[in-house]
C-alpha cells in the first residue's frame, strides 16, 4: 500500500468498528458476475450444450456478432459481466455486501486530501439516459471525491439523440479511455447490454423498473447506523456484516412498488442479511406476485397493521411518468397510505424513516414526517456518497490499469 | 425432369398411415410409385433414374410451415425469399405460408404474385397469405376473392390483431365465402402496451411490463364467439378460425371448446412455446423475446398436452427474422421473434417424440399433412402417388448440433444456437428438385 492512501480502522457513522481489509482480501472477491467471467473467456460462447428442460440459457453472443475493437486495456468486449460491475444485488454474497460496506467506512475515514490521490487521473462515465439529480451528482462527487476524472453524456447528448445505440455510446466511451461507465437508463436491464457490449465494470444507478443497487446499500448503512445497540453489539463481535445482522428488523417499504427499482434491490439485499421486507400497497401498485422476488418478503396491503411491526418504513414516490394506462385514485391513496404524524405516532412511534428521493412532500409523506426526528432522508443522502466511492473503488480496483496511471493505492 | 429412386429408406407419411420400408419413385415433380424395397429397381434402371440411397433414414412428406415471415417485399435486409426458403429447405419445409406484415403490407393480388414470381427465386414453394384487412389498419376488410385468385392460401393481420368485432366478423364471413381461413393472432393490444414478456412474478423481478395470458384468451373467446354467432345465422357457414402460436392453456381450452361443439376452428403451436420457458429470458436475452411470450412452464406443459390429445392441428415456426443490430439493443426495445425453420424438426422429435413419447408419425403429422390441411394445400404434406414430390430425408436417431452462424437465414436471431438436436436432415427435396444435401452443405 503506498504512503498517499494509508487507511487506518474506522467506525461505521462513528458507532460501529469494522474490521479493517487489507487489498490482498479484493483479489479474492468471487462473485457472480467473476463465475460468468471465469467460462465466457476466449469466444465468448461456451460450446457446451445447453440443457433444454433446465431453462438456463445464459446470454450468448455468437463470434459472429462480434465486433474487432482496438484492444486499449487488455479487456475485451467478450459479452461477460466485469467483477467489477454492481448491476443487481442478486450478485452479491453477503461477504461482497461486507467488502463493499468495509470499503466504505476505511474511504469514509480517510482524510480528504488522501482520499483525493487514492483513483488520481482514473476516468469514469457517467451515462445518463434518464434525468436525475441525486444520483448523478452523488456519483459524480464520489468519484471527484477519489481523484478520479469524470465525464458526463446526458440523452441530451448529440449522438444519442441521432440514434446512435447504447452499444455504440460504450463503445465509444470505451475508446476515450473510460474505465468503469455509471449507467442510469429507463429500459429494464440495459446496463447488461452495456456490460456485455464494452467489458467494462458497469455501475447500475437505476435502470427502469429493475434495480438501483447502490441506493439499496446506502439504504443498508443508514439502518445498520441506527441499529439498536443489542444488534450493534453483536456487528461489533463479528466485525463484519453477516446474514443475521438484521435479525429481528421488519423494512416495510410502502407505495408504488410495481415500478420501483429501490423496492426490488432492497427486497433482495436486506433479507439476505436477516431482515423482513414487507411490501405494503394497493393492487394496482403492488400485485400478488410482487411477494415471489425472493425469500424474507410478504405484503400487507394494510398500512397500519404494517407499520405496527416495521423498525424501518420506506416511503417511495408514485411514479407518475410509468403509469401508462393504470388508473390511481390520488385522494384514496392519500388517505391509505400517506404517512402523517397520527398514523406514525400511533403505530410505529420509533421507526426510522427513509425515502429515496424525490419526496413529494403531501402525497406520499407529510412535511412533518420529512422534516421530523423519525426522518433518515438526509443522512441516505449522506450514506449514498460514501457507498458510491466504495462501489467506484471496486470496480476501477478490478479494472486492469495503465501503465501511466499506475495505482497509488498498492 | 430426370426421375428419382429413393431407395432403402423407412417411409412415414402420416396422410396415408404409411409407416414402413418403402422404396420412392419421383418424376415430372410428382410421387409416380411407392413399392417394397427393390421393386422399382427394373424401372429406374430403364428410366436411367438418379438414385438416392436412403438407408438408415426416414423419408418422410417436406414439411409444411404455415407461419413464417419472409420480410420481401420491404425488407430484405432482415431475410428474403430467397434467403427464407434456404433455410426452409434445410429444416426440411417444403412448403411455407409467408405472413402478409411486409413493406408495404400484402393487401394487394399485385403483391400476392410478385411474391411467388420465379425472380425471387424461392428454393420451395412459397403460399402468401394476404393481409385481412387493407393495411392490416383493421378498418376495411380487403378483397379477397382477388386475393384467392393470385394464390393468396389465408387471411390474417399477423401482428395486428383484428379487434374490432364487426370488422372480425365481416372477415369471417367474407373469407368464408371464398374458402380462405381467417388466421388471427390474438394479442388484445388494447392491454399489452409497452409489455415485452409474460406477466407474473418473472416479469415483475426484471421490471418488465407483462402481457397477461386473459390478452391471448380474451381475443381467442370473443373469435369464437363470432364464429358461433355466424353459424347461427347460417348453419351452412364455412367459416374458419385459425388461432396462430396459440400460447396459453387457457386460450387452447377455448380452442378444445369450441372443437367440441363442432366450430370450425384450428389453431398452431410454435416450437419456441413447447421448448422454452420465460426462464431462456435470463438476464434480458432478446433472442427470447417474442411475441407472445414465452410463457410459464404450467402453459408449456398444457400446449403439450394439446398437442398430444389433438387438440392442436399444427406446429408452426413463426419464423422472424431480425437484424443483428436490431436484437442488439434494450430488452424492451428489441424487436418480437426468432428464426425457426432450421431447429422445428429438431425440437420437436427432442420435446415430443423423445421427451414425451409422442409416435414419429403423429410429429411429422403435425409438420406436414395436418398443416397442409388446415391451409387446403392440395398435394402438399403427403407422399401419396400423385401428390407433389416434396420430401425430407432425415435420421430420426443422429444428434447434431445446430449453429446459428451457419444458418442459412439472413439472420441469427435464435435462443437454440448450440442446441443439440434429434433428427439430422440429410435432404430435402422440392416438387423433385434437390433443394437441401447435406453432403454439399457441410463444411
Ligand atoms: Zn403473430
Amino acid at each position: 500500500m503506498a504512503p498517499f492512501c494509508h487507511r487506518s480502522g474506522t467506525m461505521l457513522n462513528g458507532s460501529m468498528p469494522i474490521k479493517r481489509k487489507t487489498a490482498a482480501n479484493k483479489a479474492g472477491r468471487k462473485t457472480h458476475a467473476a463465475k460468468i467471467a471465469g467460462n465466457g473467456a476466449g469466444n465468448g460462447h461456451s460450446s457446451s450444450i445447453r440443457p433444454l428442460l433446465a431453462l438456463e440459457v445464459s446470454p450468448s453472443i455468437s463470434p459472429r456478432n462480434k465486433i474487432a475493437i482496438p484492444q486499449f486495456h487488455g479487456s475485451a468486449a467478450t459479452g461477460f459481466l466485469h467483477p467489477g460491475s454492481a448491476i443487481s444485488v442478486s450478485h452479491f454474497s453477503v461477504e461482497d455486501v461486507d467488502r463493499i460496506l468495509t470499503e466504505a467506512s476505511e474511504l469514509e475515514a480517510m482524510p480528504v486530501a488522501r482520499r483525493a490521490l487514492c483513483y488520481a487521473k482514473r476516468r469514469v462515465a457517467l451515462l445518463f439516459y434518464e434525468s436525475s439529480t441525486r444520483t448523478r451528482t452523488s456519483f459524480e462527487l464520489a468519484a471527484k471525491s477519489l481523484g478520479a476524472d469524470t465525464a458526463l453524456v446526458s440523452a441530451l447528448s448529440s449522438s444519442i439523440e441521432k440514434g446512435e445505440s447504447l452499444k455504440d455510446t460504450g463503445i465509444t466511451l470505451r475508446s476515450l479511455g473510460a474505465e468503469c461507465i455509471i449507467l442510469r437508463h429507463p429500459n429494464s436491464g440495459a446496463p447488461y447490454l452495456l456490460a456485455r457490449s464494452t467489458g467494462l465494470p458497469i455501475l447500475n444507478a437505476g435502470d427502469g423498473s429493475h434495480e438501483h443497487p447502490s441506493q439499496a446499500l446506502l439504504d443498508l448503512r443508514t439502518i445498520l447506523a441506527h441499529l439498536p445497540p443489542s444488534a450493534r453489539t453483536a456487528v461489533k463481535q463479528n466485525h463484519s456484516i453477516h446474514d443475521r445482522v438484521l435479525q429481528g428488523v421488519t423494512v416495510t417499504i410502502v407505495g408504488d412498488i410495481l415500478h420501483s427499482r429501490v423496492a426490488r434491490s432492497n427486497a433482495l439485499l436486506l433479507p439476505k442479511l436477516g431482515a423482513r421486507v414487507v411490501f405494503c400497497g394497493p393492487q394496482v401498485l403492488l400485485p400478488e406476485y410482487a411477494a415471489a422476488i425472493g425469500p424474507g418478503v410478504e405484503i400487507e396491503r394494510n398500512f397500519e397493521r404494517a407499520l405496527k411491526q416495521s423498525n424501518v418504513v420506506m416511503m417511495l414516490r408514485i411514479q407518475k411518468e410509468r403509469l401508462a394506462g393504470l388508473e390511481i385514485d390520488l385522494e384514496e391513496y392519500i388517505e391509505q397510505y400517506q404517512l402523517h404524524k397520527q398514523r406514525l405516532a400511533a403505530f410505529a412511534p420509533a421507526a426510522i424513516i427513509l425515502h429515496p428521493g424525490p419526496v413529494i412532500r403531501g402525497l406520499e409523506i407529510a412535511s412533518e414526517i420529512t422534516d421530523g426526528p423519525n426522518s433518515a432522508i438526509a443522512e441516505q443522502v449522506y450514506h449514498g456518497s460514501i457507498i458510491r466511492m466504495a462501489l467506484l473503488a471496486r470496480a476501477l480496483d478490478a479494472y486492469p490499469k495503465r501503465n501511466e496511471h499506475s495505482s497509488k493505492r498498492r | 425432369m430426370t426421375a428419382i429412386l429413393i431407395q432403402g429408406g423407412h417411409l412415414v407419411d402420416p396422410s396415408t398411415g404409411m409407416d414402413e420400408r418403402r422404396d420412392l419413385y419421383i418424376r415430372d415433380g410428382r410421387v409416380a410409385a411407392l413399392e417394397l424395397p427393390g421393386k422399382l429397381n427394373a424401372l429406374a434402371k430403364k428410366e436411367r433414374a438418379k438414385i438416392v440411397d436412403a438407408t438408415g433414414m426416414v423419408v418422410a412428406p417436406g414439411l409444411v410451415d404455415i407461419h413464417v415471415h419472409l420480410r420481401e417485399p420491404g425488407q430484405a435486409y432482415k431475410e428474403t425469399i430467397a434467403s427464407g426458403t434456404q433455410a426452409a429447405a434445410a429444416g426440411g419445409f417444403t412448403s411455407v405460408c409467408a405472413m402478409p406484415n411486409t413493406s408495404p403490407v400484402n393487401d394487394s393480388p399485385e403483391t400476392t404474385r410478385w411474391m411467388q414470381a420465379a425472380d425471387r427465386h424461392a428454393a420451395v414453394h412459397v403460399f402468401p397469405i394476404a393481409a385481412a384487412t387493407l393495411g392490416s389498419r383493421g378498418e376495411a376488410v380487403a378483397d379477397y376473392k382477388s386475393l384467392q385468385a393470385a394464390g393468396a392460401v389465408a387471411v390474417s393481420d399477423d401482428g395486428k390483431p383484428i379487434l374490432d368485432d364487426s370488422i372480425m366478423l365481416e372477415a369471417l364471413a367474407q373469407a368464408a365465402r371464398v374458402g380462405l381461413p381467417v388466421i388471427q393472432h390474438a394479442e388484445d393490444t388494447r392491454v399489452t402496451q409497452g409489455a415485452s414478456m409474460n406477466a407474473g412474478a418473472l416479469a415483475f423481478s426484471l421490471g418488465l411490463r407483462g402481457m397477461s395470458v386473459d390478452a391471448e384468451s380474451g381475443i381467442v373467446e370473443r373469435d369464437i364467439e363470432l364464429l358461433a354467432r355466424l353459424r347461427k345465422s347460417d348453419p351452412a357457414s364455412r367459416a374458419h378460425l385459425h388461432v396462430a402460436h396459440l400460447s396459453t392453456a387457457k386460450a387452447l381450452e377455448a380452442v378444445r371448446r369450441a372443437k367440441h361443439s363442432g366450430l370450425r376452428v384450428t389453431c398452431e403451436v410454435a416450437p419456441h412455446h413447447f421448448a422454452l420457458t420465460q426462464a431462456a429470458i435470463g438476464d434480458y436475452n432478446t433472442d427470447a423475446k417474442m411475441n407472445p411470450p414465452l410463457r410459464s412452464e404450467e402453459d408449456r406443459l398444457a400446449l403439450i398436452g394439446g398437442i398430444v390429445d389433438g387438440t392442436v392441428d399444427a406446429i408452426a415456426t413463426d419464423h422472424a427474422p431480425h437484424a443483428l443490430h436490431e436484437k442488439e439493443q434494450e430488452f424492451e426495445r428489441a424487436p418480437n421473434g426468432i428464426i425457426g425453420l432450421e431447429t422445428a424438426l429438431g425440437l420437436s422429435l427432442l420435446v415430443l417424440h423423445r421427451q414425451h413419447r409422442m409416435p414419429l408419425t403423429r410429429v411429422l403429422a403435425l409438420l406436414s399433412s395436418q398443416p397442409a390441411q388446415v391451409l387446403h394445400l392440395k398435394h402438399r404434406g403427403s407422399l401419396a402417388v400423385g401428390s407433389f414430390a416434396d420430401v425430407v430425408l432425415f435420421r430420426p436417431n443422429d444428434d447434431w448440433q445446430f449453429r446459428a452462424s451457419e444458418s442459412k437465414s439472413k439472420s441469427r436471431n435464435t435462443p437454440f444456437d448450440g442446441w443439440k438436436l434429434p433428427g439430422r436432415i440429410q435432404m430435402t427435396m422440392s416438387e423433385g428438385r434437390i433443394v437441401h444435401d447435406v453432403r454439399l452443405s457441410t463444411k
